[in-house]
């Protein structure tokens, strides 16, 4: 009986512990994988959250009030997402949750954060059905039909290729609403898709897809994956001496990419939210600030990231309160915020209207090619 | 044709390296009859202990067979090192206790070999220095052949026999069929079993360090959890040839590799995994001995 008394004495200050916060301070959750497959997403969107931050709280906070970040890690996986959003929002009692990156994960938390009115705000989860979950749940991003759209544009007038070969993840909702545009897109404007593989996240061994592939003689392949499997395509591809440019999507924004992939990626091309090559004022701040703190240059996801908190941030300081309704209505309202990803204007279905960059991978890095405007 | 072909070769490729972690899953059970379900893991840290050497020894610089060797030389010798602890921290307190206690235990070690591999590397995908570069691809008309994968196959075959000499040919080996026959009577002739197990362990985690290397080699992603699908699919492949033989061993890991193969060429992916443990249902229960495996006769 004592030691249940003392275990519930723990547990009851934990719990007051964790539930405790400062009237002068706002808290803000933060769901992303900063560990697993797709760490790199996680980290670099936190980075960009946490210098958004910084720089709000040494400006005098938000009317005044500071902003806390608790950022939950969710290792990847869209299971652990929805219990991470769960406990920010009952235990921690967050103001708003900015996450996740991947639409799969985005998808297992947005369901939670509408049932509790939290709003929640993605920095990059492309896929359409995460803002259609409910009026709470808001993106600073693109959607896929557009991004697909670029990428199908920019294979058949850039590339001047009719005929692709598509190799999708079947795992990961993202993946497959790009692969399903992208191919509506480029069959209306007269291209063909020659074959259409699959994967699951997580396979290391591509050889068999790619060698369907290889048997129709496309002129492109799409694979709008995640870097870390991208890479070993990429490599298991030239292996099998298919030489023909692979095309892909956000997803793709990583350093890891051209450590995996090696030289094997390289003149392959991908369609991203943000060029580090960009000259807009707003651009050259940020990763000079960026650089400072965390000694390396910002990638697409860490300026979603900073935008998302930006945006965030504004809504709460015109917000009549920052209980749920009020500041989902001022975050609704966004219009015309220059960010560093490009204005974002928030429309009626709660996704940003934005331009796509397209960026080629080179020896030294991701080069700008071109940017399309919706 | 030509796709046929291409898909034999690439099935082969990836059938040998199912059969480089199914011989020491095989040779464990030949000896001890304990389904060593951390080998897997093993796998894994083999894979880890030569990404880590190899950065320590800059051996990414001068990428050649020396450097190749040296990696798998330390994921050998730490593997073993490590077959060693587990057996002597986990399995040995437990010789005497019903086998299902051991084979819990086995999967305890196996689950906590990938969270404290998870705890110490850290979740997020590593990539495997290349230590060694062949200059180019064999090809043969549209035909490629990646010389690593020969190099795979090779390595395969060439420990299935140097596993057959050990375990027929040597003091030692026929001190591990006496072990295999009976713990106690072994004991009886003088031989010291705790010893003989030991070394059998520590046979087969170097194997699996070997694997652990080569598959980094093979396909540059090394993080904590890889252990778990070719862990499992090496199981299958040992069932499937005869689990405890070693030549079965590689003939089902080649066979599996194989199968997934064409499945997914011809197919889709998407029965990949499916395919594997639906051969491992099948042949529970049309032939539980596997292809080469002979009945026991068990006195209950």
């Amino acid at each position: 009986m004592k030691i249940l008394n003392l275990f519930l004495a723990t547990a009851i200050l934990s719990l007051s512990v964790i539930s405790y916060s400062d009237s002068n301070e706002i808290l803000v959750g933060e769901v992303g994988s900063l560990t697993g497959n797709e760490a790199t997403f996680g980290t670099s969107t936190h980075n960009g959250i946490d210098l958004a931050f910084r720089e709000v709280n040494k400006k005098g906070g938000v009317n005044g009030r500071m902003l806390k970040l608790l950022t939950l890690d969710d290792q990847g996986k869209p299971e652990e997402a929805a219990l991470a959003v769960k406990k920010l929002i009952t235990q921690t009692k967050v103001t708003a949750v900015l996450g996740e990156v991947a639409s799969s994960r985005s998808l297992a938390m947005a369901p939670i954060a509408q049932r509790y009115k939290v709003t929640m705000l993605s920095p990059s989860s492309t896929n359409p059905k995460v803002t259609q979950l409910g009026d709470y749940i808001f993106r600073v991003c693109f959607i896929d039909p557009f991004q697909g759209h670029v990428m199908a544009k920019f294979a058949l007038d850039t590339l001047k290729a009719k005929k692709v070969a598509i190799l999708r993840d079947v795992k990961n909702d993202y993946s497959v609403g790009l692969a399903n545009f992208f191919t509506d897109t480029f069959k209306k404007n007269g291209g063909t898709v020659l074959v259409d593989q699959s994967y699951s996240a997580g396979d290391i061994d591509f050889k068999s897809q790619l060698t369907a592939i290889r048997a129709k003689n496309p002129e492109a392949i799409f694979i709008p994956g995640y870097y870390t499997e991208v890479g070993l395509i990429a490599r298991q591809a030239r292996e099998l001496g298919i030489k023909v440019p692979l095309l892909g999507g956000d997803g793709w924004d990583s350093p890891k990419l051209k450590e995996i992939g090696g030289s094997a990626i390289e003149n392959s091309y991908f369609s991203n939210h943000y060029s580090e090559e960009d000259k807009s004022p707003q651009v050259v701040e940020f990763i000079k600030n960026y650089k400072e703190v965390y000694g390396s240059v910002p990638d697409g996801l860490a300026a979603m990231g900073y935008d998302a908190a930006k945006v965030l941030t504004l809504a709460m300081t015109r917000a009549k309160s920052l209980n749920g309704p009020d500041l989902r209505d001022s975050l609704a309202m966004t219009k015309d915020f220059a960010g560093v990803t490009g204005k974002i204007t928030l429309d009626k279905s709660r996704n940003a209207v934005k331009s796509a960059v397209i960026l080629k991978i080179t020896n030294d890095g991701f080069k700008y090619q071109t940017t399309i405007h919706p | 044709m030509l796709e046929f072909t291409q898909h034999i070769i690439n099935g082969l490729s990836l059938g040998s390296i199912y059969a480089l972690i199914a011989l020491g899953y095989t040779m464990v059970f030949g000896i001890l009859q304990l389904i060593n379900f951390a080998h897997g893991d093993v796998f894994m840290l083999g894979a880890f202990i030569g990404m880590y050497s190899s950065r320590y020894f800059a051996l990414d610089r001068n990428p050649s067979l020396g450097s190749l060797f040296i990696a798998l030389g330390c994921a050998m010798i730490g593997c073993a090192a490590i077959g060693f602890c587990i057996e002597k921290l986990a399995y040995r307190p437990l010789r005497k206790s019903p086998r299902i206690n051991i084979l819990i235990t086995a999967v305890g070690v196996s689950l906590f070999l990938e969270f404290s591999g998870q705890l110490l590397f850290g979740a997020d995908p590593k990539f495997f220095p290349e230590i060694y570069k062949p200059s180019v691809n064999w090809s043969i008309g549209e035909l490629v052949i990646n010389p690593l994968q020969m190099i795979v196959l090779a390595t395969a075959l060439i420990l299935m026999m140097v596993l057959q000499f050990i375990i027929f040919k040597t003091r030692l080996g026929r001190a591990m069929r006496a072990v295999s026959f009976s713990h106690e009577y072994a004991s009886l002739m003088g031989i010291a079993t705790d010893k003989i197990i030991s070394s059998t362990f520590m046979l087969g985690s170097a194997l699996a360090g070997a694997a652990g290397v080569l598959v980094g080699l093979v396909y540059p992603k090394v993080e904590p959890l890889m252990g778990v699908m070719p862990g499992l699919k090496a199981f299958v492949s040992a069932v499937l040839g005869g689990i405890g033989n070693v030549t079965g061993a590689a003939v089902g890991a080649i066979t599996l590799g194989l199968a997934e193969e064409f499945l997914v060429g011809y197919w889709a992916s998407t029965y990949r995994d499916a395919l594997a443990f639906g051969i491992l249902i099948l042949i529970l229960i049309f032939k539980p001995t596997g292809i080469f495996g002979v009945e026991r006769i068990e006195k209950v």
